[in-house]
């Protein structure tokens, strides 16, 4: 069933049988799945996909497992907004969002990498999962960890939003808060990954966990009729989805389920952590790591491990990449709420900020369509937006009360204000 | 001037399964040069041709980054904790 041929290091080119490792033994670089095109080609169609059930092992030739998919069978397919009101706002004529937010079952973009790492963890005999994460993967590994029944850990950096924390806890992993920021987490990570043996996400499993990745952007494809987006929009952090998505794009043409039309790829950072984006804009890709300070925490990575390929994919695309600040970010959070009635977190934000600022310097044009790619819910870092909504008008029980407030907010009925 | 030095699961095969050794040096390009004495062939998995860390290894001085310090040439006192990790992915 599977067409996996082994892995490949990205920086060496040397091969691999298939196995549960995540770098090079000669250069560290990170390794690669790779595949039989030829035969998915062959095997692989349109009709067969529309046929399968609406989640994202419906493109399971394109991922790495060998058996039946074992967790994440209602995670993916999640909606291909088309934003006419942000579109509008924005000025431009065919704007998409693509809503991770509402993924299965723990509401981000990680519910699709989790859903391959962990059946990939079980396929290799693994029964305890672990994670470092920002957030996101904790509350994603938790959740399918409990329901595939195995023992879980999960490592955060002290200091994330409640939303995030507790959103791990429920499902009953053993969450090791680490005193320090994500990058502190990756390097103890690393190291406890080599002494327990455990399945770790994003670590041992990484080559097959970042293929999970790739499900986003075949989703994009297909919701728009079999065909690329001319223009794609989608944060970085550590940097895996960015690439991962222009891979996804290229084997779909490879394989022959869309047409070569190009598209061109865009990474979003935050100001106070955009280590990408300054590599970017110097020209170079030496991506130097930097101590992050915003309230994007989920892409709050100072020392991108994929960091390199994202400027590689951004630049063999013809895209480019933007960083805002974290008041553009907050912007870009209730910008999409109001006109769209999504609630993103700040790496959403930062995704809707940066596609404003690229499309102001002309350098994304206003009449072809294009997607952000909506990866994490707002829900889940209320503390980020709460200083800047409103606060709800308290009023006593009375339709008095009511009608003067009314006649205060009211602009067309012209009262003293009343105290409220 | 011994230091310790955490060794990850690709690099020991160098040091005959050691995760943790004892090496000298007044700074890490000393103490990387130190290591290729005792464990031939570790310096070319850390170091590129160049001789600079490669771009996928991350060496950490008591935990901090050594490019938030002076890169190679970052010294090294008795009793320092160095690891050397591979990058990892994450984030979102």
């Amino acid at each position: 069933m599977s067409f996996v041929t082994g892995l490949q290091c990205r920086e060496c080119g040397q091969a691999y049988p298939q196995q549960p490792l995540h770098v090079c033994d000669i250069c560290f670089g990170p390794l690669e799945i790779q595949y039989d095109y030829d035969g998915i080609k062959k095997s692989i169609g349109r009709e067969k996909i529309a046929a399968r059930e609406r989640n994202l092992w419906r493109y399971r030739e394109l991922l790495p497992i060998d058996g039946d998919p074992r967790v994440g069978l209602y995670s993916g397919f999640t909606p291909l907004v088309r934003a006419h009101r942000l579109g509008a706002a924005l000025g431009v004529k065919e704007l998409y969002v693509k809503d991770d937010s509402v993924n299965h079952p723990s509401f981000s973009y990680k519910d699709r990498v989790v859903s391959v790492a962990i059946s990939k963890a079980i396929e290799f005999g693994f029964d305890t999962v672990s994670c470092a994460s920002t957030g996101n993967l904790a509350n994603s590994v938790a959740a399918h960890a409990a329901k595939a029944g195995l023992e879980c850990y999960v490592f955060i950096p002290d200091g994330l939003e409640q939303g995030k924390i507790i959103g791990s806890a429920i499902y009953g992993p053993k969450t090791v808060a680490i005193k320090g920021n994500y990058d502190d987490v990756n390097r103890l990570c690393s190291e406890i990954g080599d002494k327990y043996g455990w399945a770790f996400v994003n670590v041992n499993l990484r080559p097959y966990y970042s293929e999970g990745a790739k499900t986003h952007g075949f989703e994009v494809a297909e919701q728009l009729g079999w065909k690329l987006p001319q223009h794609i929009v989608v944060a970085s952090a550590g940097g895996t989805i960015l690439p991962k998505l222009a891979k996804g794009f290229k084997e779909l043409v490879q394989v022959g389920l869309v047409e070569d039309t190009g598209f061109k790829i865009y990474s979003a950072q935050a100001a106070g952590c955009a280590p990408i984006i300054q590599a970017l804009h110097q020209g170079t890709d030496v991506v130097s790591p930097v101590k992050p300070h915003t309230i994007a925490s989920s892409i709050a990575i100072g020392n991108p491990a994929d960091g390199y390929d994202v400027i590689q994919a951004v630049k063999e695309s013809g895209g480019w990449g933007e960083s805002v600040t974290d008041e553009e970010i907050l912007e870009g959070i209730k910008l999409l709420a109001r006109t769209e009635g999504i609630f993103t977190e700040p790496a959403g934000g930062t995704e809707v900020a940066v596609t404003q600022k690229l499309i102001e310097q002309g350098r994304i044009p206003r009449d072809q369509s294009i997607v952000i790619s909506i990866t994490g819910n707002g829900y889940k870092t209320l503390e980020a937006v709460a200083p800047s909504v409103e606060k709800p008008y308290t009023i006593a029980a009375t339709l008095q009360n009511f009608d003067e407030l009314f006649q205060a907010l009211s602009p067309r009925v012209s009262v003293k204000a009343v105290a409220v | 001037m011994p230091v310790r030095v955490r060794v990850p699961t690709p690099l020991r095969k160098f040091t005959q399964g050691a995760d943790e050794v004892n090496a000298q040096g007044t700074n890490v390009k000393a103490l990387v040069d130190d290591l290729e004495k005792n464990y031939p062939g570790i310096k070319e998995r850390i170091c590129d041709e160049t001789g600079k860390v490669r771009r996928f290894v991350n060496v950490y001085v008591n935990g901090d980054d050594i490019r938030f310090l002076q890169n190679l040439e970052t010294s090294l006192k008795e009793g320092d904790s160095i690891s050397i990790v591979p990058a990892i992915a994450g984030g979102l």
